[in-house]
């Protein structure tokens, strides 16, 4: 019982710091690449900088890396994660194609949030004098917050499912803890036990973040 | 500050928005811009407050040209024009406060200028204590009032009104066309209004300019423009002008028959006994079928909708004579 305790424990804790730092690597790169789709959008889509080319040029870049299957996406990244983290197994060298799996997921979520913002808003915003870097970060992050919130809930919660796939391939965590013992020992209990923390993790982030974003639409 | 606009032109695709209008807006008063939808309006209050550049044409502030500035020059003079919309579009994520405050975070000042300067404006626009208030808790007048303090911070020299109280009840409506005017007065604002009531015209302009198809009908001061309207659009806005409430009656119909007449008459007319003596006069008979009196600005304008009966020379006689005492007439179907 205590080893199981204790495999599960290591494994969570795997599990968290992967899903932890590859939610702000996908963040860092897919929050830009968001706005940037969001405001060179044309103009009848609320670009407030419309760059068409720019904007289908990304898009379709942001749409090939979507539709890659994870698992080879993965596989493809194994060089790339030896060059930035030295090592191409193991929990640290997972977040690599993580993030990067996660960042055309987030630049989209990005995107349609910023443009659900009101046009009139924007407008008034341009009319007052704003700048456009002004915009962006008083008037678009500011006003499209709440769909933001739910947004990034989504992705920590997809990250998770990611995580877990990354361990059919050595990446360490729980998904892995379910493969190589529970499958490959038939450790039914390890295997029960790592879904569960899984599914509790989901319904916690879940709900923290529906709070959050709830408590945001409250304050308007 | 004076706004001209020299043969602006804007269209978008095949459909030309704008086509060829002058205008001489002047300082220091209330100018309306009227039409119905479709007619132009929004398009040309973008272009005029700069949101939009012409295809082609000028638009100067006091003599400079501002069309075609560049970007940074663009940005400054945004800053010294304020603007209102028929959906207020106040920023959600800022309290009331907040969104006033916007204007002067943006161009630059401290915080503790722009917490003076917000609670001077909550107090200008009557909105007092109540700057800690979320948005969505305001009433439209409330945020129509936040608007205007928002558009007011950074101590601009025009507003544009774009249907500013389009979306409002009448007595709403009212009170926001009486902030205005008060505003107007007291910071020496130039007041451009674009609405599709004429009612707003009414109450609040001192000029007006009437929109059609994207071109400009007819312009003069808003007394002229009520007691002697030339174009057929600018009748059909008269007519279906709301009661005036604040003032005086509004027009009384004695029979749904409709007379053939229309006579307008301003000022001092409306005091006078012109149709009496007309009949003393003229062996004419007049039928009056609706009438009334309405106050615009600071003058009266009367309406009478009536049949002159007689032998059709000795009418029309009547007509130049009444038409010479001042009073314009329209024959229906003419």
């Amino acid at each position: 019982m205590s080893q199981l305790f204790q495999l599960v424990f290591k494994a969570t804790g795997e599990t968290l710091i992967m899903v932890f730092a590859s939610t702000c690597f996908s963040l860092l790169l897919g929050l830009p690449i968001g706005i940037l789709l969001a405001i060179t959008a044309p103009e009848q889509q609320g670009g407030i900088i419309p760059k068409p080319l720019l904007h289908q040029g990304v898009g379709r870049v942001v749409n090939v890396l979507r539709s890659f299957p994870f698992i080879i996406l993965m596989i493809l990244l194994f060089p790339l994660s030896r060059i930035i983290v030295g090592t191409s197994i193991g929990t640290t060298a997972t977040i690599v194609p993580l993030s990067i799996a996660a960042a055309p997921f987030v630049a989209r979520i990005i995107e349609s949030a910023v443009k659900e913002v009101d046009p009139g808003v924007i407008q008034a915003a341009r009319s007052m004098g704003s700048t456009s870097m002004q915009i962006i970060l008083k008037v678009l992050i500011p006003e499209a917050m709440p769909a933001l919130v739910a947004g990034i809930t989504l992705t920590i919660i997809n990250l998770i499912g990611y995580s877990a796939m990354a361990g059919a391939i050595g990446g360490g965590g729980l998904g892995d803890l379910a493969i190589r013992y529970g499958y490959q020992r038939f450790r039914v209990d390890v295997m029960i036990a790592s879904v569960i923390v899984i599914l509790v993790l989901v319904e916690v982030i879940q709900v923290v973040g529906n709070n959050i974003s709830a408590r945001m639409m409250a304050r308007r | 500050m004076g706004i001209t606009l020299h043969h602006l032109s804007r269209s978008y695709g095949s459909l030309h928005a704008v086509r060829d209008i002058s205008l001489e807006i002047p300082a220091h008063t209330i100018y309306g811009i009227i039409g119905k939808s479709g007619a132009g309006k929004s398009t040309l209050v973008r272009l005029v407050s700069l949101l939009e550049r012409p295809d082609n044409g000028q638009v100067l502030y006091n003599n400079h040209r501002v069309d075609n500035l560049p970007q940074d020059q663009l940005i400054a003079q945004r800053r010294k024009i304020g603007m209102i919309f028929q959906n207020f579009n106040l920023f959600s994520s800022r309290n009331a406060a907040q969104n006033i405050a916007y204007p002067l975070e943006i161009s630059g000042h401290d915080s503790s200028y722009i917490r003076t300067r917000v609670e001077e404006l909550l107090e200008l626009v009557g909105l007092q204590g109540r700057g800690k208030a979320p948005i969505s808790t305001l009433s439209g007048g409330q945020k129509q009032r936040v608007a205007i303090a928002r558009s007011l911070a950074n101590n601009p020299d025009i507003l544009f009104c774009d249907e500013a109280t389009s979306s409002l009840d009448p007595q709403t409506t009212r009170s926001i066309l009486n902030l205005i005017r008060d505003l107007q007065q007291q910071m020496n604002l130039s007041v451009v209004m674009i609405t599709h009531q004429m009612e707003v015209v009414r109450d609040a302009c001192e000029y007006v300019a009437v929109l059609e198809d994207g071109g400009v009908v007819e312009q003069g001061k808003v007394v002229d423009v009520f007691a002697n309207p030339s174009s057929e659009t600018t009748k059909d806005f008269l007519s279906h002008l709301g009661p005036d409430e604040s003032t005086k009656d509004d027009i009384v119909r004695w029979s749904d028959e409709g007379g053939r007449y229309t006579l307008r008459f301003r000022g001092s007319k409306t005091g006078e006994p012109v149709l009496s003596r007309i009949q003393k006069q003229y062996d004419v008979e007049i039928n009056i079928r609706a009438g009334g009196i309405q106050r615009v600005g600071q003058e009266d304008v009367g309406t009478l909708i009536c049949d002159i009966i007689g032998e059709s020379d000795i009418v029309a006689q009547a007509i130049v004579a009444l038409e010479e005492m001042g009073v314009k007439v329209e024959e229906e179907g003419v």
